[in-house]
């Protein structure tokens, strides 16, 4: 294993190097998953594939949206849009720590002059139906990743057990280029012949999604597209296992879950827009864990679930 | 004899269950193999994050062998029978003994036990442990089916003697024991092999790892009090923090560092919170002026900048933590000293609910702000004040810093309500009405804060009553129990005699009358709360009901006290009922608190008895009384004088069926004994009206007390079963008088012994 030993001087080198090293640990390097996520975790590789027997191993970046975390780009650390870096790896390998630790060197944190700790932090989304046990990582006080031993998604036990790690991208680079303010953040080489900040990029719609979110949103339209998911991802898994047409057996778990991530997306707008009371939001949350649960069900009747025809 | 060494190796356990568990892996083991015949001279248990270690000092190198006697069948069982126990003996029938017993020849068996060696035992004992042990939260990983507390890497298990040291084998799902242990995580994470406690704790703090929390605990309380005295300051205790601190390292290492001054003007509860629960840093205060200037935070490890890079990144933490919070506060003030001020929070929490059936946090406030101005003039608080303060008193609910920080509400009430201009009265409200949470908690004492205080726990508790939310055995979700030693606490430690059941209604009333009459729909219920409050048994409810409502029985004859008190509740209505219940729970969370303070349980049964028992101060003054008195040859002459007199009184009222109750006239007297009583009567009776009226229980109970030997020298004269059935009658109606003075403070027929 080789790292490289030269701090990196920008957003995108942090993220270069987290993609090189997981590479390199095996990993396969996907591509964010392309609909609007609260979270890496969302994403199908995380969520459906931590389901089964199949063993498994990808790393990703995954924007995220967090439209109650919107600041208009003034704090200098929240933002309803950011990045997450996710790594699942089924079964958990028994040196996970140490490869998760392996992470941090590559992008340039000195084992020997900083103080890592894992502090008790168990996970769990009450949208996904799932639940972890595992750590916040800190480095020198703040917290660095989310590291996670899955134990139950979407309703189902995870055997084997899929090892997850989280690490919020925009934090962790901070901390590393030892920025104050993200908008101030390099995204790429400060050399560069056109250097660009985090600011330059995001500055404007940190703004405009912002007065969105919060003021402007249509709630009638949120609301029926949140219906509207909703009965779609029934439907979809409503039709036979048997494609008519083609005569094979699909089971659509995908497209299905595509309609949950809707669903879930409307909801963190709605709540946004503040019209979401404090009962009913309980009520919502279940509603897409239900779907949640639903997919679920159908991903572990699929081949990439384990499904095989033995079985059936 | 041998030592044992066990050290189970894992990733980062959560420091909150690290003592625990390393007690809970001492109890297991040790039981098991006392269990098996091991014994051992001490054990001692030790955790860090990685690890829990248990070593026993002077344990058996093998069990005892023992013989036990088994008890078979009888020898002329059937063949199937004797073959059964034939193989669970694991004899042949020619070992069996015939024995003759009172019921026939039974077969008995000897069965020897070798003894067993240690490594046996202990490899079964420790795979029992590891399978079965008790965290709260357990996980799997990998492929595997074993649960831990997170995943398990290494067991090191070793039996050690002069001889030397040997692995007790054990393979638990691909785990195997060895004799080899690791260092620090970052510091020294290669593998060491030890021989034997002593020498395993010494390598590891070769390799930095400091075994013994305790010990730990101590490094860094020593480290940082002295850096803060270097630094004229002084380090905030904090017990619970120190203790989880200790177990997020294995090396401790304390340093000091500076908080931007930009922050420090901060209440220094919001500094303190704010670093504590978020970064798990102690507070550094400057005596001088209880400014907190500095924090404290531990690190796991030494480097070669000594610290440097670690502080400050920690400092950096801290500031974009405190910049949150000072964003918070500002925001917060410019709210509260706003036109509006305080009430714009207070509209918001229209739109938060406090329980599903029992509306918004902004209609609790409502109830709560009637309830405190009709409590005011009960504890000499005033009532505009006490309504004032009670609608602002969790207005800081919808605070920015307390949605940050909930453990601040309260707190940041006051402070805003300062800032916004209220009375000190009124701010000080907000902070204590919370007041008191635990059994040691302080209780409000101001008159306004207590008018709040008691407000915000009866309406919770009528509300959860009225709603039928009780708590049940262990269950107490919304702490009711707690709001109850919280009403009786404020009541009693401030001497305070209210009648609890009016603002109990008062405050039932706030709700409407059908909730009320859906919780106790039930008339099983509706019995059962009668019968507890009556100290009755349910069946004797239901009976009287059933008989009331047949109407067949009218009240005729003059009806007791209890009577009366359960034909009253038989026809209440639900407010009353469950107002009657509620007094009940409280009266049963009074028990708890004083039998906490050494008063027995009949004693408060038998002042519960009395009239005026929602009045808990006067409950308990009676009790205290009582239970001194009768701690003294007083309250001996006392009892078995007013036994004595009741005893004989009780037996002819059931044999006449009726009640004793008229005057006694001294006229028909025929002795001097009778004629001394009488004169003993009347002066005792001048000395405890007045004290009765001035609640001085204990001079009362003297001046009964001294009716003991005219009583004696009463019946050891005189007869009372007379022939002449006028004197007779005046003989009962003398001792019902004595039974009438003696339970002025509390009925006495209920206390034992």
């Amino acid at each position: 294993m080789s790292h490289p030993t030269s701090t990196p001087r920008s957003f995108q080198a942090i993220i270069l190097a987290l993609q090189t090293y997981w590479a390199e640990q095996g990993c396969a390097v996907l591509q964010p998953y392309d609909m609007e996520v609260g979270a890496g975790t969302f994403h199908p590789a995380t969520t459906l594939r931590s389901l089964g027997t199949q063993p498994w191993a990808a790393a990703y970046v995954q924007p995220s949206r967090r439209p109650t975390d919107g600041r208009y780009g003034e704090n200098p650390n929240r933002l309803q849009h950011y990045y997450q870096y996710q790594v699942l790896i089924k079964p958990s390998p028994p040196n996970l720590q140490d490869l998760y630790l392996g992470s941090l060197q590559a992008i340039g944190i000195d084992m020997e002059l900083h103080d890592i700790r894992f502090v008790e932090d168990d996970w769990e989304s009450p949208t996904l139906g799932a639940w972890g046990l595992g750590w916040e990582v800190w480095c020198d006080g703040m917290e660095v990743s989310q590291f996670t031993y899955f134990q139950q998604v979407g309703g189902h036990d995870c055997v084997p057990v899929s090892g997850e790690l989280t690490y919020g991208l925009e934090r962790l680079a901070m901390y590393v280029l030892g920025v104050d303010h993200v908008m101030d953040m390099p995204f790429n080489d400060p050399d560069a012949p056109i250097p660009l900040t985090y600011g330059d990029i995001f500055k404007q719609t940190e703004e405009e999604y912002a007065r969105w979110n919060f003021d402007t949103a249509n709630t009638d339209v949120l609301l029926r597209q949140f219906e509207e998911a909703e009965s779609h991802c029934k439907a979809i898994l409503d039709q036979p296992h048997e494609d008519p047409k083609t005569g094979k057996r699909i089971v659509m778990a995908h497209p299905a879950y595509d309609q949950c991530i809707k669903a879930s997306h409307m909801f963190n707008l709605l709540d946004a827009r503040g019209v979401i009371s404090v009962t009913e939001r309980q009520a919502y949350i279940g509603r897409v864990r239900a779907l949640a649960k639903m997919c679920a069900d159908a991903f572990v009747q699929t081949r990439a679930g384990g499904f095989t025809e033995d079985a059936a | 004899m041998p030592d044992l060494l066990i050290e189970l190796f894992s990733e980062e356990i959560p420091a909150r269950m690290q003592r625990r568990a390393a007690e809970d892996l001492k109890k297991l083991v040790t039981n098991g193999l006392v269990e098996a015949g091991l014994t051992y001279a001490a054990a001692g248990a030790f955790s860090t994050p990685r690890r829990l270690t248990l070593t026993l000092e002077g344990m058996l190198a093998e069990s005892p062998a023992v013989t036990e006697e088994r008890k078979g069948p009888k020898a002329d069982a059937p063949e199937k029978a004797i073959e059964g126990f034939l193989r669970g003996a694991g004899l042949t029938r020619d070992q069996l003994e015939e024995r003759d017993t009172p019921k026939g020849k039974i077969l008995f068996a000897q069965i020897h036990k070798p003894g067993r060696p240690a490594a046996e035992i202990v490899a079964e004992v420790l795979e029992q442990t590891i399978r079965t042990f008790p965290w709260p939260k357990s996980m799997r990983w990998g492929a595997g089916a074993l649960k831990w507390v997170r995943p398990l890497h290494a067991i090191l298990c070793l039996i050690s003697s002069e001889e030397g040291a040997d692995i007790v084998p054990l393979d638990i799902d691909g785990i195997t024991s060895g004799n080899t242990t690791f260092g620090h995580r970052f510091l020294a994470p290669e593998a060491i092999t030890v021989t034997g406690f002593e020498d395993y704790a010494a390598k590891l703090k070769r390799a930095f790892v400091v075994l013994n929390p305790e010990e730990r605990a101590e490094t860094i309380l020593n480290d940082a009090t002295n850096m803060a005295f270097a630094a004229g300051l002084e380090v905030v205790e904090d017990a619970g923090l120190l203790a989880e601190v200790a177990g997020l390292v294995e090396w401790p290492v304390a340093l000091m560092g500076t908080i931007a001054d930009d922050f420090l003007e901060l209440p220094p509860e919001v500094l303190q919170t704010s670093m504590r629960e978020h970064q798990k840093f102690f507070s550094v205060r400057n005596p001088k002026s209880g400014r907190i200037e500095k924090f404290i935070t531990v690190a796991n490890r030494t480097t070669a900048d000594d610290g440097a890079t670690i502080l400050a990144g920690n400092e950096k933490v801290l500031s974009a933590r405190l910049a949150d919070a000072k964003f918070f506060w500002e925001n917060d003030l410019r709210t509260a000293t706003s036109a509006e001020g305080m009430a714009t929070w207070v509209a918001n929490l229209a739109n938060v609910t406090f329980h599903n059936k029992l509306g918004t946090q902004a209609e609790l406030i409502e109830r709560m702000a009637i309830l405190a101005r009709e409590l005011a003039p009960m504890v000499e608080a005033d009532a505009d004040e006490a309504e004032q303060a009670a609608k602002l008193a969790k207005a800081d609910l919808s605070s920015e810093m307390v949605y940050e920080f909930p453990e601040l509400q309260g707190l940041m009430g006051s402070y805003y309500a300062k800032s916004a201009g209220h009375s000190d009265a009124v701010a000080a409200a907000a902070k204590e009405h919370y007041a008191p949470l635990g059994p040691s908690d302080d209780v409000p004492t101001a008159p306004v804060s207590v008018a709040v205080a008691l407000a915000e726990k009866i309406d919770k508790l009528t509300g959860f009553w009225a709603i039928d939310e009780k708590p049940t055995g262990s269950k107490d979700p919304f702490a009711l129990r707690r709001a109850a030693l919280g009403v009786i606490r404020i009541l009693v430690e401030n001497g305070i005699q209210v009648a609890i059941l009016t603002p109990f209604w008062r405050s039932l009333s706030q709700y409407p009358e059908s909730m009320l009459e859906s919780a106790l729909e039930d008339q099983a219920d509706r019995d059962e709360a009668i019968a507890d409050y009556l100290g009755m048994d349910v069946n004797d409810v239901f009976d009287r009901r059933i008989k009331k409502e047949d109407a067949a029985e009218t009240l005729t004859v003059r009806a007791s006290l209890a009577d009366q008190k359960l034909s009253e509740l038989l026809d209440a209505g639900p407010r009353a009922l469950i107002g009657t219940n509620l007094l009940t729970f409280l009266h049963d969370r009074l028990k708890t608190y004083l039998k906490d303070q050494g008063i027995r349980h009949d004693i408060i049964d038998a002042c519960i008895a009395m009239d005026g028992n929602d009045d808990l101060t006067l409950l308990v003054k009676r009790a205290r009384a009582l239970s001194e008195t009768l701690a003294t040859d007083d309250g001996e002459n006392l009892i078995q004088g007013f036994k004595r007199a009741n005893n004989i009184l009780t037996q002819a009222e059931e044999a006449d069926g009726v009640e004793y109750s008229y005057g006694a006239d001294v006229k028909y007297a025929e002795t001097d004994e009778e004629r001394a009583l009488f004169k003993a009567l009347d002066e005792a009776e001048a000395k405890i009206t007045p004290a009765m009226e001035q609640q001085d229980f204990t001079t009362a109970m003297t001046a009964m007390a001294t009716l003991r030997s005219p009583i004696d020298a009463f019946f050891d004269a005189v007869q009372v079963n007379s022939d002449n059935q006028t004197v007779r009658r005046n003989r009962l109606n003398l001792l019902s008088r004595i039974r009438g003075i003696c339970t002025s403070v509390a009925d006495l027929t209920r206390i034992e012994g």
